[in-house]
């Protein structure tokens, strides 16, 4: 076996153990990327993008409408990591169903249209610090343990409808079962907590 | 794909959502961060399910979980919300101080603007010397 041969077997033996598949070499290069990491790395830019804009924006409909943006390009993401349902669930849910009732939320509670100057708190920059100190340490902490590990991307696709099906319905029926039960019952209870008050009294 | 992409997009996004929680006034923007950390956390459940590929595919079943009770906090979150609206008037976070144990909270009245908002501040301050009396 020769030096190269020796070197992208120990590059890959995580890679290799955990996935049963032979290395793929035109993994190997961290910087020589792929076409879909620089798709991925784009549409990410896009997404933290849209998602710092969505929390230091002082106006209150254009965070609900540039989280849309965030929402969305995550939902790009898993399609690039091959879990289509999820991607296809995340449009439906949140961008279909939860920005809506985000929406209807700052539309009840009567939110200025325009740039509110109290959008932000006064402990601003606490929480800027707190953010920054605890991306630098994810950060640092994930690309050191990391480093050396590649997803396999090639086969079948792991999350098509075809395999998120057979495996929720065969392996995770009962914790599918029990979510419903907990769905009704968060139901139940936006309902009762959006009641009248003086409809209780009477 | 490398994974360090997906899993340090995560936790960009995750501390962009733990920013934005620590420092919005709006309780409905509050919400909208948390939306962002939770889906951070999907982002690296649904990368370290594709890596790993198992057969039970846990990450992917728990994102799809934590996607339907996501949906369910947003309602509650909401109707919550809307309750300390209609109540208070107000949906800016620090501004309910009510259950605040530093004297603070005393002098609170000052900068409140209802009179409902100043009958229970009152009435929580008649409350709280009934207690430590």
């Amino acid at each position: 076996m020769t030096l190269a041969a020796t070197a992208a077997h120990s590059a890959h033996s995580a890679y290799s153990v955990l996935a049963a598949q032979p290395a793929n070499p035109a993994h190997s290069g961290f910087l020589s990327p792929t076409g879909i990491e620089i798709a991925f790395v784009l549409v990410g830019i896009a997404t933290l993008g849209a998602a710092l804009v969505t929390v230091t924006t002082k106006q209150l409909v254009h965070a609900a409408l540039w989280l849309v943006v965030a929402l969305g390009g995550l939902a790009v993401e898993y399609l690039l990591l091959t879990a289509e349902f999820i991607a296809w669930v995340q449009v439906l849910i949140y961008v279909g169903s939860v920005v809506v009732l985000l929406l209807f939320g700052l539309m009840l509670t009567k939110a200025p249209i325009g740039r509110s100057p109290d959008a932000d708190s006064g402990n601003r920059w606490a929480a800027l610090a707190v953010a920054a100190a605890s991306a630098g340490a994810l950060v640092w902490v994930v690309v050191d343990a990391f480093r050396t590990t590649w997803i396999g991307l090639d086969g079948p696709a792991q999350g098509s409808t075809e395999v998120t099906g057979s495996f929720l319905f065969r392996h995770w029926v009962l914790p599918f079962e029990a979510l419903s039960v907990l769905l009704l019952a968060a139901l139940v209870g936006a309902i009762v907590l959006s009641r009248k008050r003086g409809k209780e009294q009477s | 794909m490398h994974l360090a992409y997906p899993a340090v997009l995560a936790a960009l996004l995750f501390c962009t959502g733990l920013y934005g929680v620590l420092a919005r006034r709006n309780a409905i923007l509050v919400l909208m961060s948390v939306e962002l950390m939770l889906n951070a956390v999907n982002l690296n459940l649904v990368a370290f399910d594709v890596w790993l590929r198992d057969t039970l595919h846990s990450g992917q079943a728990l994102t799809l979980f934590t996607i339907a009770i996501a949906a369910a906090e947003i309602g509650i979150g909401l109707a919550i919300v809307l309750a300390v609206y209609r109540n208070r008037g107000s949906s800016d976070v620090d501004r309910l101080r009510d259950t605040a144990e530093t004297d603070a909270a005393e002098a609170l009245p000052d900068d409140e603007s209802g009179t409902e908002d100043q009958a229970t501040a009152a009435a929580g301050k008649a409350k709280k010397a009934e207690a430590t009396a």
